[in-house]
């Protein structure tokens, strides 16, 4: 990988133009929502782009560590901006579900939540989220040291249960879920194989030092 | 697709009509790909004529016959009737077709038979969502009515909406409509109709029997595992995202006065 570097400063720019980038597809959908763009059940259009958007942004956040383990491509300073813009979508999908899907029926709600599985599990994504986002400073990073990362790990449980959530709100197993399947099950799965990757390469260049 | 008139008839549901627009473009008809668009969007290449449907199995005067002898034989009536999908979704369609029990009547089932089977037609080249990689169902497409729900004048096999031959993806050019049942019990583009003893197989039962039963009557009360069929959205009641609020669902999509006598001692619960 060709070790181009930005300065701060652009690297500043270039992050708030990912938060930039990132809210268009959710707007573009609001936008066409409004003007009657999104086909026969637009409330149902919307509430999916604004989740799969989700999932999509959680997946690339996921990614940042992998990339960089295998690839050498270091994309680590704007994970904070995908993981939040993740939250953010998760947010706004929940929001459409009570308002415009549901209603604000909340008798109806409680109900739906509580029996659903795909319901309960998106809930959890959303829970569990809170925390990271909460904490997705550099202050809390500082306060919290290693507990931070500890605490952070909780990302994979959020990928897991979103995944589900998705596949399991579907009439069947077609091959968008199967993709994002095994999507996240390439990411999650790298985390298992981690550690032995990290020590061979440990080994590796201590090997090349001793030469 | 061609003009095609019915007679007028009582069947009609005095609820607001779906868009034309959004009945021919919103379709389940995995022929053609899974996605709401995929029917419309990749329906070009199919050929509804010529076209001969098959019909055998427990009758007595078997025959093969043409959508041709169909539309001249049959008498085309209007029927508007609600259409509620298993995915709480609904819509209101102005359907032209005639009974299925007048073509019973023609084939003459044989006291034996049961149950009718009917089979949609593969034709990979002419159907995208039947090729390629990734299969979400064994083909062809197939299920099923018990006799007496298949003679109930509420069924019907229909060959146009909205006035005109039935678009390649609504089924062309003949489907089944039962509306008291969850939209993919409705068929289409039916090659081969069979009366059998046994109960026959169903496509959606067959792929998830816990979810999709043989019955599939519309049922507020029974809910989909996955999620609730209490309530639907009527498609096309709003363009945008504010004003299309969810309706209740009815016991057999409100035809109960003219089904419910059908189940009557039967555990719809169990049998869902």
């Amino acid at each position: 990988m060709a070790d181009f570097k930005l300065s701060a400063r652009q690297k500043s720019l270039s992050i708030w133009a990912l938060y930039a980038i990132g809210l268009l597809p959710g707007l573009y959908a609001f936008y066409l929502g409004i003007f009657g763009g999104l086909g026969a059940d637009p409330v149902r259009e919307f509430e999916h782009r604004l989740g799969l958007w989700a999932l999509r942004l959680l997946c690339l956040g996921l990614a940042v560590t992998p990339l960089r383990d295998l690839f050498k491509v270091n994309l680590i300073a704007y994970r904070r901006a995908l993981g939040l813009l993740a939250f953010y979508y998760v947010l706004a999908h929940f929001a459409v579900y009570l308002a415009l899907d549901r209603g604000l029926i909340f008798s109806s709600i409680l109900g739906d939540i509580l029996k659903r599985p795909y319901i309960m599990l998106g809930m959890l994504g959303l829970v569990l989220l809170i925390p990271l986002a909460l904490t997705s400073n550099r202050w809390s990073i500082r306060k919290l040291g290693s507990k931070w990362n500890t605490l952070h790990k909780a990302s994979y449980i959020i990928l897991a249960a979103e995944l589900l959530h998705f596949v399991l709100s579907r009439k069947s197993f077609t091959l968008e879920p199967a993709t994002y399947t095994a999507i996240v099950l390439v990411l999650l799965g790298y985390r298992l194989i981690r550690p032995k990757i990290m020590a061979a390469k440990r080994k590796n260049s201590a090997r090349m030092r001793a030469t | 697709a061609a003009p095609l008139t019915g007679k007028p008839t009582a069947y009609k549901v005095p609820d607001k009509l779906t868009p034309k627009k959004d009945v021919t473009t919103y379709n389940n008809f995995y022929e053609f790909g899974t996605d709401k668009s995929d029917p419309a969007n990749n329906s070009g290449k199919f050929k509804p004529t010529p076209w001969t449907v098959e019909i055998g199995g427990l009758v007595a005067k078997p025959q093969k016959i043409s959508i041709e002898d169909i539309m001249s034989s049959f008498t085309m009536e209007d029927r508007i009737y609600r259409m509620r999908c298993v995915e709480a979704w609904s819509m209101v369609i102005p359907w032209i077709g005639f009974p299925l029990s007048a073509l019973l009547d023609k084939v003459e089932p044989l006291g034996s038979a049961k149950y009718v089977a009917f089979e949609t037609v593969v034709r990979p080249d002419e159907m995208p969502g039947q090729s390629g990689f990734f299969q979400s169902i064994n083909w062809p497409y197939v299920d099923g009515l018990r006799l007496d729900e298949a003679r109930n004048p509420l069924t019907i096999l229909a060959t146009g909406l909205y006035g005109e031959t039935l678009p390649n993806q609504n089924g062309a050019p003949l489907r089944l409509v039962v509306p008291w049942k969850y939209g993919f019990k409705g068929i289409k583009s039916i090659v081969k109709i069979t009366l059998t003893e046994k109960q026959p197989p169903c496509t959606w039962n067959i792929l998830a029997p816990n979810e999709y039963g043989f019955y599939a009557n519309v049922n507020p009360k029974v809910d989909h595992p996955r999620w609730s069929q209490a309530t639907e959205r009527r498609i096309g009641e709003s363009a945008g995202l504010f004003g299309g609020a969810r309706i209740d669902t009815l016991p057999f999509n409100g035809y109960g006065e003219q089904v419910a006598g059908l189940y009557k001692g039967m555990d719809l619960t169990k049998f869902y």
